[in-house]
This record gives structure tokens, sequence and C-alpha cells, in this order.
């Protein structure tokens, strides 16, 4: 059910990912302000868009499942959220890493793209209490998948905010405007990006199809019970 | 601050993309083992069956 297409998806996520890599270490020149440590971005930057997309993701799976009642979109949900979580927390420390090798410091309280990242993060750690605390199957769905929806409402609504805000030290890769990002860059950044968002579907297709097969097994054996 | 020498931003951008390559590493693995034991219930419940 899940894992149709799956093998051809890997392949391609491999493939993305290891063209991305060569072309940020042979092929994208070195930044003039920040110089080798801008490499940092190929990775963080598309690892934080794709977590964000995968927490609106997770919404509107949610809103599929309040809809229709079928408990495969709240699995849908859960599993975006769950590797969204997993690639945020990837994001804080990459970015923590970038900004100690860029500002002298591992974390910086004024500065509204960091923060407000870490509130998102910090807003979906909540999702695993609420939803683990919550023993009947169908109550549990329904209060996760209300969560996933205001929360993936909140994700976009935060992102305006601070592009709105005054205060821009963190740098800006994609701007209205295209940026100052050369071709080289840019090319070697959508690749990136495009590697990370077909690993994330990857991953969510493979683990979404351990789900099933788990669920399917646990039926198989209460059946067996039953018959026994 | 001024840009760092390679050398000593090396070491940043090799912990970064070090974290990225574990954490994927990390997870297929924690799903490897997932459906190898739903493979070794499976088992089991045949050899029930027969």
């Amino acid at each position: 059910m899940y894992s149709k297409g799956l093998v051809p998806l890997a392949a391609a996520s491999v493939v993305t990912i290891t063209t991305a890599f060569a072309l940020v270490f042979f092929y994208a020149p070195l930044d003039a302000d920040q110089g080798f440590v801008q490499k940092i971005f190929y990775i963080h930057v598309p690892m934080a868009i794709v977590a964000l997309c995968g927490f609106v993701a997770g919404g509107w799976f949610a809103i599929r499942h309040l809809r229709s009642g079928e408990r495969s979109w709240d699995m849908r949900s859960y599993v975006a959220i769950h590797l969204s979580i997993i690639l945020g927390l990837a994001v804080l420390v990459t970015g923590a890493i970038w900004a100690k090798a860029s500002w002298g410091h591992w974390w910086l309280w004024d500065e509204p793209v960091l923060v407000s990242f870490l509130v998102v993060f910090l807003l979906y750690c909540v999702y695993y209490p609420l939803r683990f605390s919550i023993e009947d199957p169908d109550r549990q769905a329904r209060y996760s998948s209300v969560f996933a929806i205001t929360a993936g409402a909140f994700v976009p609504l935060n992102f305006i905010a601070v592009r709105l805000a005054e205060k821009y030290t963190h740098p800006r890769v994609l701007s209205q405007t295209g940026g100052s990002m050369p071709g080289e860059m840019r090319l070697t950044f959508l690749v990136a990006l495009l590697g990370v968002a077909l690993l994330f579907v990857t991953l969510w297709k493979l683990e979404l199809t351990a789900k099933h097969a788990s669920m399917q097994l646990k039926r198989l054996r209460n059946r067996a019970r039953v018959a026994a | 601050m001024p840009a760092l020498p390679l050398d000593e931003a090396g070491k940043y951008v090799a912990a970064a993309y070090v974290v990225f390559v574990a954490l994927i590493l990390i997870y297929v693995a924690i799903i490897g083992a997932k459906i190898a034991r739903i493979e070794r219930q499976i088992t089991e419940l045949v050899e029930d069956d027969e």
C-alpha cells in the first residue's frame, strides 16, 4: 500500500543528495563574506524548509482525517510531524554549529529566525505527550488531528511574522527579488533542497510501510488468537 | 566577524554534515530494526499456524 514506488524514490533520493554534496564541495564557489562556513547552509536551510513544509503537510493530512474519519490519514499526519521534528532537531544543531563558526556564539536569543524556529520545534514536541496520553485510538487520532491543524496553521503565520520583523541579522537565502546568490550557488541550493525533499518523502513512506505492516500483523495475531 | 580560515571552518562544516548523515542513519537503523522485528513475528505466527 505505502511501499508503492519506494525503491525508485529511495534511489532518486540517494542520487540527488550525492549530486548535491558533490556540487556543494566541488562546484559552488566560496562565499566572499562567510567563506567555507557558508557550505553549512546547503544542508541547514533545505532541512528547515522541508521540516516546516512537513509540519504544514501534517496539518493538511489531519484535515483529511477529520473530514473522512479514515485512520490512515491520521497515520500520515503523525509520521509527517514525527519526521519534521527529527529534521527540526538537525536544523537546530546545524544552525548552532553555523552560529558558533560565524558569530562566535552557539545561540542568540535576540535573533528572531532562530527563536521562532525553536518555538515551532517546542510546540511540536508537545504533540507526543498529547498523542500518547490518550488511550482510546479514535480519540487519540481526533485530538492529535486538531493539534496538527492548529499548529500547522501557526507555522506559516510564524514565518510571515519573522519576515515582517525589522531586525535581519540572520542571512536570507531566498527572497522575492531572488537575493544575491550567484547562479552556481542557487543551482546547488535547489539540488540540495530537492534531495532533502525526496529524502523526506522516502523516509515518510518507509515509516508508513513499517507501521502499516505492524498493524496488519497485530490484526492477524488477534484473528489467530480468536480462532484458537 | 571575519570569515574563518579553511582549516578552522572545515571542522564546523564537517560537524554539520556529520549531524545530518548520522541522524538519517540512526533513523533508518531504527526503522530497519522495526521491520526485522515484524518479520520475526510473522515467522513465529506462521510456525504456530503449522
